[in-house]
C-alpha cells in the first residue's frame, strides 16, 4: 500500500505543497481527485472502481495512466509506502 | 507586562542585495509588545540603506571598522555611550563579532550588555574548524581544508573530487570546476577577506537554513527552518519558505545543548537526495532573513533582548509552516544634506 505523505498539503484549486522540503505543484482536477484519494489511503482497486464509475475510461487504461502518475510521484518523493 | 524603554545599537544596517541582518532584527524588536526602544544604528559606510530607512533607527552614528584598531573602536563606542546610554548592542555582521566578544567585559563594564557567542564557541566552529567540529559533535560536514597560499591549490585535485567549494573565512563562496578556478577564486577572496581560504567538498543536494536562539545553557529558545526559494547571483536569498522538517530542528537541538550555543546563529546545511544533512556553515549571528521567522511566529531579536537583559524567555514551540518571505529592491530617496550630515559629522 502506499500513500500521499502526511507533511503534503493539497489545496482545492489543486495547489501542492511539500512542507517538508518547500517544493510546490500544481495538478488539474483529475490529479486533485487521485492525490485526495491517495492521502486518504484509498486503495488501488477502489481507487480504480471510482474513477472508472465516474468518468468514461476503461479500467486498463485508467491503470496505466494512473501508474505513470504514481511514478512522477515517488520521482517527487510525494509518496510513502504503508502496510 | 509594561513596556520599558531601552537604547539599543544594532550594526548591519547594509540592507544590499548582500543585506546584513541589522534592518530585519530592529523590525522585529520593534513588534516586541513588551519592549519598547530607542533605536541607535551603528554604521562603518555612508550609504548603508538602514541609516536613512524611516522608522529604522531613531540616530545613526558612523563607527570605525574593527581592523582600524581596538582602541578606535572602542573610543567611539564610548563616545556614543555618552550620549545615548547604551542599554545593549547586537552586532550582526561576521567580520566584528570577535571584535565585539573579545570587548563584551568592557562593555558590561560600562552597562552595556551583549549576548554574544564566547571566543570558543565562535572559533570552533569556524569554515576552517568544520571537520573537528563535526567530529566532536558528532554532525556529518563536507569535508574540507584550509588553504594559505596558491601553491596549496595544486594539491587539491588529490583531495577532492571537482567540483569543491571555494569559501571566504567571513564571507564569499564560489563553485570551482577546476584548479584554474581555484586559483581565480583564491586570489579574490583572500584579497578581500584575508587567509585562510576554505576549500569545501561538493555536496549534491538542496540548501537548507536553520535560525536559532540558544540561551548559553544549551537551551534552544527558537529555531525556523527554511528553504531558499530564490537565491540571487550572491548565494543571497530574495524568497524563502518555512519548513515542516523535524530532523533539522532535532540537529539544531542537539547543536545548541552540546555547544550550549549562546546567541543567534545561522545553521546552513544540505540535504541529499538520501535524507542526509551535512552541515556547511555555522553562522554565528543572526542571518539577514531572520523576519520570515518573526512572521511564521518567533520573534527571534525580541528573544535575544530579553535574554541579554536577564528576562525569563520562554522556548518558542511552534511556527507557522509555509510561510514566505519575498525580497524586493526600493529606491528610497534621500536629500543630500542627510548624506552631508552623516557623511561629515558621522551621524544623523
Amino acid at each position: 500500500m502506499m500513500r500521499l505523505k502526511q507533511n503534503i498539503v493539497i489545496t482545492e484549486t489543486g495547489f501542492v505543497f511539500d512542507s517538508d522540503t518547500g517544493d510546490s505543484y500544481s495538478t488539474n482536477p483529475v490529479g486533485l481527485e487521485l492525490l485526495e484519494k491517495l492521502k486518504a489511503n484509498v486503495d488501488m482497486d477502489e481507487i480504480t472502481a471510482q474513477i472508472t464509475g465516474r468518468y468514461d475510461v476503461e479500467p486498463l487504461q485508467f491503470q496505466r495512466y494512473f501508474d505513470d502518475f504514481v511514478i512522477m510521484l515517488r520521482h517527487f518523493n510525494l509518496l510513502e509506502d504503508t502496510e | 507586562m509594561g513596556k520599558d524603554r531601552l537604547t539599543i545599537a544594532v550594526t548591519g544596517l547594509n540592507n544590499t542585495d548582500n543585506p546584513g541582518p541589522g534592518v530585519p532584527v530592529v523590525r522585529g524588536i520593534r513588534e516586541s509588545k513588551d519592549i519598547d526602544t530607542r533605536i541607535i544604528g551603528m554604521a562603518y559606510e555612508n550609504l548603508e540603506p538602514g541609516i536613512y530607512m524611516q522608522d529604522v533607527a531613531d540616530k545613526a552614528y558612523k563607527i570605525p571598522y574593527p581592523s582600524a584598531g581596538t582602541d578606535l573602536f572602542m573610543d567611539r563606542i564610548r563616545d556614543i555611550h555618552a550620549r545615548e546610554k547604551i542599554d545593549l548592542i547586537i552586532p550582526n555582521l561576521d567580520a566584528e563579532l570577535f571584535t565585539f566578544i573579545r570587548l563584551s567585559k568592557q562593555l558590561s563594564a560600562m552597562g552595556i550588555r551583549t549576548f554574544l557567542p564566547t571566543i570558543e564557541q565562535f572559533e570552533e566552529r569556524h569554515k576552517g574548524n568544520l571537520p573537528e567540529f563535526g567530529e566532536k559533535y558528532n554532525i556529518k560536514v563536507p569535508k574540507s581544508i584550509s588553504i594559505q597560499s596558491e601553491a596549496d591549490v595544486e594539491s587539491i585535485g588529490e583531495k577532492f573530487d571537482y567540483p569543491v567549494f571555494v569559501k571566504g573565512k567571513f564571507y564569499d563562496a564560489y563553485y570551482a570546476y577546476n584548479p584554474d578556478q581555484v586559483y581565480t577564486h583564491f586570489s579574490k577572496i583572500s584579497a578581500r577577506w584575508g587567509l585562510p581560504v576554505i576549500v569545501q567538498q561538493y555536496i549534491k543536494g538542496t540548501e537548507v537554513n536553520v535560525v536559532a536562539l540558544g540561551d548559553g545553557n544549551g537551551n534552544t529558545v527558537a529555531a525556523v527552518p527554511m528553504r531558499k526559494q530564490y537565491i540571487t547571483d550572491k548565494g543571497k536569498a530574495w524568497g524563502g519558505i518555512t519548513l515542516s522538517d523535524t530532523r533539522m530542528l532535532d540537529i539544531t537541538r542537539q547543536l545548541i545543548r552540546d555547544t550550549r550555543w549562546r546567541g543567534g546563529m545561522e545553521l546552513e546545511m544540505i540535504k541529499t537526495a538520501a535524507g542526509e544533512y551535512y552541515m556547511i556553515e555555522i553562522n554565528p549571528r543572526i542571518p539577514a532573513w531572520v523576519y520570515l521567522a518573526v512572521g511564521a511566529g518567533q520573534n527571534i531579536p525580541e528573544a535575544l533582548v530579553k535574554l541579554a537583559l536577564g528576562m525569563d524567555v520562554r522556548p518558542y514551540e511552534t511556527y507557522e509552516v509555509g510561510k514566505m518571505f519575498i525580497r524586493y529592491s526600493y529606491d528610497l530617496i534621500c536629500n543630500l544634506q542627510q548624506f552631508q550630515q552623516f557623511s561629515m559629522d558621522g551621524e544623523l
